[in-house]
């Protein structure tokens, strides 16, 4: 028996900011949830399930919130999952919730991921002190930016790049009501001035940190003929792993995700994404990563993503947009990235991007990694349904 | 085989939590010395408060006060109190459903013994002489034969409330690094690097884990690979990390000693900053009595050909 189609009929965010004072995290999901809701014109005793994600517990440190997040989220007497796979939990939040509904073990599934950053300090979380380690060195972007420099190499990139990338992401988000950071005056000047904090990383060119939760209703091909608003269509998705570390591991271009987006593209039918996709929205937490992923995801050859950057390609309006939500460089509570990079994919489909829609998007994808590089999550979504 | 290392670690944070409306209520409340509850959509009270009806799912805001006496409706002694707990000699742990409540709260009773304490007793509460807002402004729960305390309908709203507090959190673990580290950091005592070679792929893992994790077989031959290495890639670090002596600019590299089938992570001195490039040839700086080396510094040897390194960044 083939598998049900899935398609997404609601979507919710909470506009991110650096730190929200005024709701406690349950007031945090339950907003992005409701505005789901109210975008599905769905009720609470419309859902079957809830499958709920966000990153390591330390970054808020509540143990297991999914317990007491339950009251918030109506998932009492339902099935209610909790998901972590680090930075792509978001990700991999909505394709377990996805794939609920594809096996036709519920009909209609809430997914949410959230994170709430400013109750802790994310990289206190990421840097206990373990007896006999040695010590960090560097800082956050430290164990980044000698990435970049081997891409750099690898590439024989400009150095410029990395600020066009952030000053693309940046205008962006002044067209997305959602972002994070809205900086009115952004200038690529103004990118290129600003410190070089880990060399070659600049300040600019780093994501910030978020408050934020993103929600989406998943349900399967009924569900979407009853949708008051056009449903966008799951045409692949897949998780892939690898360790952090191992003898041969590529940092520049992991395995696991060029595996990842092949499976993606197999499954959706996707021979050539660079002329079959209409846009991405990539996990780009450091503005090097752009053309770093589009060489992983395979929308330009090896040592080439550089150049669609700098051709503008990447932009607004350019041919294969890339990040058209301002991305995680200009919005990161970073349990929820993941899945704000798949539910905007879904509104670009669905044509409910606002200002940073592409025109006639058809097939977008959503990307997500974390870990250092150790998990991927990816999906494609379409404005029709698989089979058709 | 020498005995495997442990180490106590500490995990020790001041979280910050955002109340929202309900929380802010009942936790300015108890500063007043004022219990609240919330009522549910079918006319429960619910004490502690949730923001959300846990049959309906609707959004709560009617706060009612209840009041300070109340029964245990079950409980557990505890012999031996730990640090943080709200009470420092023997106690019992309680639930009480205080007096206009449907539900039941958790805290501390204050008894002699546990059998001074049953389901069913009476009880009130001991307030903090010092209040700010937080669970602990209930300093304990007391037996109580008195009257029974009449609520006097406070609905929630107070002066200057709390809407934020700081849960400070700790945690105790006894961390050994296993085996293959201890092997690992007992060779670094005598300044030397070992690491253990796979099987199967025939890398060597330094440090060594034990396990190759790409053929996830066990490793246990042991080899020495350096001193000298590779640069194979870096960063140049312009902002000072929290807790680290080091002056800024520095550069932070991965560096692949030779024999070593993956990069390790060190500081690159004896070099102006903007000197250091991907296939410098380093050396170890070590300092009397630690650990790791100090830094790495140019070994005055020809830069490697990417080609030796290229796997290795």
């Amino acid at each position: 028996m083939s598998k049900e189609p899935v398609a997404v009929v609601g979507i919710g965010q909470t506009r991110h900011v650096a730190a929200r004072r005024d709701v406690s995290l349950a007031g945090l999901v339950r907003e992005a949830a409701r505005r789901a809701l109210r975008d599905a014109e769905l009720t609470w005793a419309d859902i079957d399930a809830v499958v709920i994600g966000k990153a390591p517990d330390f970054f808020e440190g509540v143990m297991m919130p999914e317990l007491y997040l339950a009251d918030a989220l109506g998932a009492v007497g339902k099935p209610m999952l909790r998901v972590h796979t680090a930075g792509s939990v978001g990700g991999s939040t909505a394709l377990v919730a996805a794939n609920l509904v594809a096996a036709r073990v519920h009909t209609t599934v809430l997914t949410l991921a959230f994170e709430k950053q400013s109750e802790s300090n994310a990289m206190w979380g990421l840097s206990l002190p373990i007896p006999f380690q040695q010590p960090l060195l560097a800082g956050a972007g430290g164990f980044f930016a000698p990435h970049i420099r081997a891409y750099m190499r690898r590439s024989g990139a400009p150095e410029t790049v990395g600020a066009l990338v952030a000053y693309k992401d940046r205008r962006n988000a002044l067209k997305n009501p959602y972002a994070h950071l809205h900086e009115h005056d952004i200038t690529l000047d103004k990118v290129m001035a600003s410190p070089m904090l880990w060399d070659p990383i600049r300040y600019s060119e780093t994501c910030p940190s978020s408050d934020g939760a993103c929600a989406m209703i998943l349900t399967d091909r009924a569900g979407a003929a009853r949708a008051p608003r056009p449903p966008a269509w799951m045409l692949g998705g897949a998780m892939r792993s690898e360790p952090t570390l191992f003898a041969g591991k590529d940092f520049v271009s992991p395995q696991a995700g060029q595996d990842c987006a092949a499976d993606v593209y197999r499954q959706a039918g996707i021979t050539d994404p660079r002329r079959e996709i209409d846009g991405a929205e990539i996990y780009v937490p450091f503005s090097w990563y752009e053309p770093m992923w589009l060489e992983n995801l395979g929308f330009a050859g090896e040592g080439e993503g550089w150049k669609l950057t700098e051709a503008g390609v990447t932009e607004l309006d350019g041919d294969l947009p890339v990040n058209m939500s301002g991305g995680v460089l200009s919005t990161n509570p970073i349990g929820a990235s993941g899945m704000i990079r798949f539910a905007e994919a879904a509104l670009q489909v669905r044509g409910q991007a606002g200002e940073h829609q592409v025109d006639g998007a058809r097939r977008v994808l959503g990307h997500a990694y974390g870990g250092g590089s150790q998990f991927f999550s990816m999906w494609l979504v379409g404005d029709r349904p698989p089979d058709s | 085989m020498s005995a495997v290392l442990k180490a106590p670690l500490v995990v020790e944070f001041p979280f910050t939590r955002s109340l929202g409306p309900v929380q802010s209520a009942f936790l300015t409340g108890l500063r007043e010395r004022v219990v609240l509850g919330v009522r549910t959509g079918d006319g429960r009270t619910l004490v502690p408060p949730v923001e959300y009806d846990p049959v309906t799912a609707e959004e709560l805001h009617d706060l009612v006060e209840v009041a300070p006496t109340g029964t245990v409706t079950t409980w557990a002694w505890n012999p031996a109190p730990r640090r943080g707990q709200p009470l420092t000699t023997p106690f019992a742990w309680v639930l009480v459903r205080l007096d206009g409540a449907d539900t039941a709260l958790l805290h501390a009773l204050d008894a002699p013994g546990p059998a001074a304490v049953h389901t069913g007793m009476p009880v009130r509460i001991r307030w903090a002489g010092e209040r700010t807002g937080a669970i602990t402004d209930i300093a304990c729960f007391e037996p109580y034969d008195g009257r029974r305390a009449e609520p006097a309908g406070h609905t929630g709203e107070f002066e200057a409330p709390v809407t934020g507090i700081v849960a400070a959190a700790r945690l105790d673990y006894t961390y050994s690094p296993g085996r293959a580290q201890t092997a690992y950091i007992n060779a670094l005592s005598g300044r030397r690097t070992m690491g253990e070679r796979c099987p199967s792929c025939r890398k060597v893992y330094v440090p060594p884990r034990g396990a190759c994790p790409t053929c996830g077989v066990a490793t246990s031959e042991q080899v020495e690979v350096g001193p000298r290495g590779t640069v194979t890639t870096f960063c140049i670090v312009n902002i000072k990390a929290k807790n680290l002596d080091i002056e800024v600019p520095y550069v932070y590299a991965h560096i692949a000693l030779d024999g070593a089938g993956l990069a390790l992570h060190g500081r690159i001195g004896g070099i102006p900053y903007d000197e250091v490039r991907m296939g410098l040839r380093v050396e170890p700086v070590w300092t009397d009595g630690a650990r790791y080396p100090d830094h790495y510094r140019p070994t005055g040897e020809p830069d490697a050909d990417y080609d030796t390194y290229k796997e290795l960044l």
